[in-house]
C-alpha cells in the first residue's frame, strides 16, 4: 500500500511524472487545437460560402448588387429569418421544435396593432404583445414537458390555433403600424434597425449558449436528458425556457416586420419564416436532434439565404429556382454536418 | 463486527450500514433481511447473480426507492433517504457506467455540470480546465485532452470521468453499478486503477456491484454475496477466492436442480476474464 502511494502519488505536486505527463498533454493540446478549429469550421464553412455567393453576385451584377437599397433589401429578408432562428436554435439544442414560430410572428403585431389602435401608448401595447408572445412559449413549453406530447405536435396545433386567434383579432384584413416616433424608428422604422437587432440577438445568444450555464445546461438536456436530469439540471425548466425565448423572438421580429410594412401587415404571417428559420439553423450547423448548436452560425444561414434569393432576383431567375436550391442546400448542409462529425470523430481516434 | 471484517476495515468508522432492510414489489420479495456495513475507505464488492437483488439494494442505499423494513445509517446517523437528491446532499453517489456524462460536451464541462464556477453570468472556462486537468492528474486519469469532447473518448476514458465526477462533487460514499460491464481487459484496467488509486487516499468508500468475481477481487477489500434477497457470505477478500464463491452459488443451482446451466455459466464467466 505505501509502495503504491508513492508511486502514485508524484503527479499531484507536479514531481518527477511530470516529464511523461507534460508531452503527452501538449502533443494533445495539438490535436484538441485541430479538432477544434474543425469543429469552428462547422462555422466557417456556411461563412465561407455566403461570402463566396456575395462576392460572385457582386462580380456578376455591381450595380444592382452592391447598392444601399439591395443590402437593405436582403437585410429585410435577412432579419427575421435570423431573429427567429436565433430562438430555435435553442430549441433544436435542447431536442424540441416550434412550427408555430411563424404564427406568433403575425399575433404579435398584430395585438400590439390592436392595442395600439385602442388608445394605449406604444410602449404598452409593444410590452402586452410580448407577454402574449411568451405565453404562447409557455403554453408550447408546458404542453410538451409536461403532458409528454412531442413539440412537433403541440406547435402543430398551436400554429393553427394561432392563425385562427390571430384572424379573428384582426378581422382577416391586413392592419397598418403606427410610423411616428422614436420607439417606431427603433423598432423597424429606420430601414437598418431590423438588421442590427437581428446582429444584437444572434451575438448575445450566441455567448448566452457558449458561455453561460444556460447554455452549457440547453445542450446537456438535447444530448442527454436523463443524464442531465440525474445531474441536477432543471431540463423540464431548460425546456421552457428555450419554447418561451423562440416565442418571443418570434413575436419581436414580427413586431419589427410589422413596423417596417407598416402599411398592411398580413395577418396571415408566413408560414414559410418558421421553416427558413430552422433551414438556417441547419444550413448554419446545428444538430436537428439536439446537443448542439451555433447561433452564429444561423445567422449567416439566414445571410446565405437572403444574399441567394436576393441575387438570384437581380440575375433574373425566378423564385421557383431559389426553393429549388434551398431545398438542395439544407440536404447539403445535413451531409456535410454528418461527414465532418464522422471525420472529427475518425480524426481523434486515430 | 465479524473477524475478517476488522481485518480490512481496522478500527476506520463505519460510513454506511444497513440492517433489516426487506423490500417487497407486490407479492415479490426482493430483499428479505439485509445486513451490510461499510467502514470508511473501505472497498466492498456486492457480488451476486441476475435478480438475486443487487440493483434493488443499489437503488434502495441512493434513495430511489424506500424499503418496507429495516434502517439505513450513515456515518453512524439513522437516516430516510427520500429522493436521489437527499442521498447525494449526505455525499451517497452512484454512477450508472456512462450514461449520465453529456456527449457532445467537453471532458471539463463533463466534470464540472451542474456545480459551474461563473463570474456573473458567464462560466469560467479557464478555470473549469486548470482544476479539471489538475484534478485528473491527481487521481492519475489519463485523457488526451480535457477539451475532447466525451464522444471521442473511448469506454473506459468515460467510466473513469464519470467516476471523477461523482468524486470529485463531494461523494464520500460511491456505489458503482457494473463499472466494468461491457468492457474489454484494457479498458477495465482504467477504472481497476483508478479504484485503486481512490481507495489508497483512504477517505471515500467504495461499493461495487458486479457479477464478475475475479476482476473485482483485485480492487476489494471485502466482498459480500447476494443471492436470492440475502446475504449469503461476508468475508475478506484475503479469505476467500473466486473458485469458493463458484461453489457456493454452483451449490446452490445443485439445490435447485440447474447444476449444469449455472456452473457452466459460471466457469464460462470466470474464463472470459482471465
Amino acid at each position: 500500500m505505501t509502495e503504491e502511494q508513492t508511486k502514485s502519488s508524484p503527479p499531484t505536486p507536479n514531481g518527477g511524472s511530470n516529464g511523461i505527463l507534460v508531452p503527452t498533454r501538449l502533443r494533445s493540446a495539438g490535436l484538441a487545437g485541430v479538432g477544434s478549429s474543425l469543429l469552428r469550421l462547422r462555422e466557417l464553412s456556411v461563412i465561407i460560402v455566403a461570402i463566396a455567393l456575395f462576392a460572385y453576385f457582386s462580380i456578376h451584377s455591381p450595380s444592382s448588387f452592391l447598392s444601399k437599397s439591395n443590402f437593405s433589401n436582403i437585410s429585410d429578408f435577412v432579419s427575421a429569418w435570423a431573429i427567429i432562428a436565433a430562438g430555435e436554435v435553442m430549441l433544436l439544442v435542447c431536442g424540441e421544435i416550434d412550427l408555430s414560430a411563424a404564427m406568433t410572428y403575425a399575433l404579435t403585431p398584430i395585438v400590439m396593432m390592436s392595442l395600439h389602435g385602442n388608445g394605449l401608448p406604444l410602449f404598452v401595447a409593444f410590452l402586452i404583445s410580448l407577454v402574449v408572445a411568451a405565453t404562447v412559449g409557455l403554453f408550447n413549453g408546458l404542453v410538451t414537458v409536461f403532458l409528454g406530447l412531442p413539440s412537433f405536435i403541440t406547435t402543430l396545433g398551436t400554429l393553427f390555433l394561432l392563425h385562427g386567434i390571430t384572424l379573428k383579432i384582426s378581422g382577416s384584413n391586413p392592419m397598418a403600424a403606427p410610423t411616428e416616433g422614436n420607439l417606431v424608428q427603433a423598432l423597424g422604422g429606420w430601414k437598418w434597425s431590423e438588421i442590427l437587432w437581428a446582429i444584437a440577438i444572434a451575438i448575445a445568444m450566441q455567448i448566452v449558449l457558449t458561455n453561460t450555464k444556460w447554455g452549457a445546461y440547453t445542450i446537456a438536456t438535447g444530448a442527454n436528458f436523463v443524464g442531465a436530469a440525474e445531474a441536477g439540471i432543471k431540463v423540464r425548466q431548460i425546456k421552457i425556457r428555450a419554447f418561451l425565448i423562440t416565442a418571443v423572438f418570434a413575436g419581436f421580429a414580427g413586431t419589427l416586420d410589422g413596423i417596417h410594412i407598416s402599411q398592411s401587415f398580413d395577418p396571415n404571417g408566413d408560414p414559410n419564416l418558421m421553416f427558413t428559420a430552422v433551414a438556417a439553423s441547419v444550413i448554419g450547423g446545428t444538430a436537428l436532434l439536439g446537443g448542439s448548436g451555433t447561433v452564429i452560425g444561423a445567422f449567416f444561414g439566414a445571410a446565405l439565404l437572403g444574399i441567394l434569393q436576393d441575387g438570384f432576383n437581380i440575375i433574373g431567375l425566378t423564385a421557383t429556382t431559389f426553393v429549388v436550391v434551398e431545398g438542395a442546400a439544407i440536404i447539403l448542409a445535413m451531409v456535410a454536418n454528418t461527414q465532418l462529425t464522422r471525420f472529427r470523430q475518425s480524426a481523434r481516434a486515430a | 463486527m465479524t473477524a475478517e471484517q476488522s481485518v480490512s476495515a481496522g478500527s476506520a468508522p463505519v460510513a454506511i450500514r444497513a440492517e433489516g432492510i426487506a423490500k417487497r414489489f407486490g407479492t415479490v420479495t426482493a430483499l428479505s433481511n439485509i445486513n451490510i456495513s461499510v467502514a470508511q475507505g473501505e472497498v466492498l464488492g456486492l457480488i451476486g447473480d441476475n435478480g438475486a437483488g443487487k440493483s434493488t439494494l443499489i437503488k434502495i442505499l441512493t434513495g430511489y426507492h424506500q424499503p418496507d423494513e429495516g434502517q439505513i445509517y450513515v456515518h453512524g446517523q439513522p437516516v430516510t433517504l427520500k429522493s436521489v437528491d437527499h442521498a447525494r446532499s449526505l455525499g451517497i453517489e452512484t454512477v450508472f457506467q456512462d450514461l449520465a456524462l453529456i456527449n457532445t460536451l467537453p471532458v471539463y464541462m463533463n466534470l464540472h455540470l451542474n456545480r459551474e464556477p461563473t463570474r456573473g453570468p458567464f462560466l469560467r472556462r479557464r478555470e473549469m480546465r486548470k482544476q479539471a486537468r489538475r484534478y485528473l492528474d491527481d487521481i492519475g486519469i489519463s485523457i488526451p485532452s480535457v477539451n475532447a469532447e466525451v464522444a471521442n473518448l473511448s469506454g473506459g476514458q468515460r467510466q473513469a470521468i464519470a467516476v471523477a465526477r461523482s468524486v470529485y462533487s463531494n461523494a464520500r460514499i460511491l456505489l458503482l453499478d457494473e463499472p466494468l460491464a461491457a468492457m474489454g481487459a484494457k479498458e477495465g484496467g482504467i477504472i481497476l486503477d483508478l479504484i485503486k488509486m481512490l481507495r489508497d487516499r483512504g477517505d471515500l468508500t467504495v461499493i461495487i456491484i458486479a457479477h464478475n468475481y475475479s476482476q473485482v477481487f483485485d480492487v476489494c477489500d471485502r466482498v459480500n454475496l447476494l443471492q436470492h434477497g440475502e446475504i449469503t457470505l461476508d468475508k475478506a477478500t484475503s479469505e476467500t477466492s473466486a473458485e469458493e464463491l463458484l461453489d457456493i452459488v454452483a451449490k446452490e443451482y445443485r439445490t435447485g436442480g440447474k447444476l449444469a446451466e449455472g456452473r457452466g455459466r459460471y466457469l464460462a464467466e470466470i474464463r472470459d476474464t482471465d
